[in-house]
């Protein structure tokens, strides 16, 4: 423990509220232990990994309760994903601490830039859509 | 001009993208499937990342509306970090002195976050939460 305990759990509020606003919490919390609190990248995987279990369990009987929970769906994709998903992890633990930093990165910024692209480009189209149905009627 | 800007506008490749998915049922089983594997290679390899990955393959793929789509995701990963956190515990990655507290916070945020998502537009936090995403990643990068 290299900072005050108050710094980690600020962290992990951080990275928290992204996660339950629906946007992604382990991709910010990661990378927020790593550069500003010098985390080991293994041990901030093992941690976003482990706190994410009590938070989803919540929002899977919430979800459910609302009718917004699709098992079979869910379980078509949780299938084929656990053989990866342990295999993966098995070979995370063999592999560098920078090797696995440099893909984390390189996935980072993979997602982040196309997520950013299809997002302009979405609110450009609405913004053309408002402009086009605030035209008068021939044009629309 | 301005007419068939209109009828662009309303008719994003998004959409084209979703249409053929739904006519071709075998190449959609397929896309369904990749994404499956790879979101549980980002999980396993990353600890993380894997909902970034299954959300898409449920709006674009399935066709799923989004709100649908994330809770799904959610319940999808659940079985993924349970399998990939048992192998880094194992592997002794966790270390209690810190990790309480962040776990802690991870789930004092994680209740606020989800109240917090009624009250505000995400289309700007999106924006700004994709350009630290990047900006995380170029400086994880250059370390």
């Amino acid at each position: 423990m290299n900072h005050s305990a108050l710094l980690y759990l600020l962290a992990g509020i951080a990275g928290g509220i992204m996660g339950g606003m629906g946007l992604g919490g382990g991709t910010l919390l990661i990378p927020a232990l790593t550069l500003f609190l010098d985390v080991d990248g293994k041990q901030a995987a093992a941690i976003n990994l482990i706190s994410f279990i009590p938070m989803s369990l919540v929002a899977c009987i919430i979800h459910a309760k609302n009718k917004l929970l699709d098992f079979r769906k869910a379980l078509t994709l949780a299938l084929p994903a656990c053989a990866t998903c342990a295999l993966c992890s098995l070979f995370a633990q063999k592999v560098s601490e920078n090797t696995l930093s440099s893909g984390f990165a390189v996935f980072l910024i993979c997602l982040a830039s196309v997520m950013l692209v299809s997002r302009a480009v979405e609110s450009v189209k609405k913004i053309k859509a408002k402009i086009c149905s605030s035209l008068p009627h021939p044009y629309v | 001009m301005r007419i068939r800007s209109c009828i662009n506008a309303q008719n994003t490749v998004m959409e084209k993208i979703k249409e053929f998915f739904a006519k071709h049922k075998k190449t959609a089983f397929a896309a369904t499937l990749a994404a499956a594997l790879l979101t549980g290679a980002a999980n396993g390899l990353f600890g993380g990342g894997g909902g970034m990955l299954a959300v898409p393959a449920y709006t674009v793929i399935a066709g799923e509306e989004p709100k649908k789509a994330h809770a799904t995701a959610v319940a999808a990963i659940l079985p993924l970090s349970a399998v990939s956190a048992a192998i880094y515990l194992a592997g002794g990655n966790f270390d209690p002195s810190f990790g309480y507290y962040v776990c802690g916070g991870v789930i004092i945020g994680g209740i606020a976050g989800s109240f917090l998502l009624k009250k505000i537009s995400s289309r700007l936090l999106e924006f700004v939460f994709y350009g630290v995403m990047l900006a995380a990643g170029i400086k994880m990068l250059l370390r």
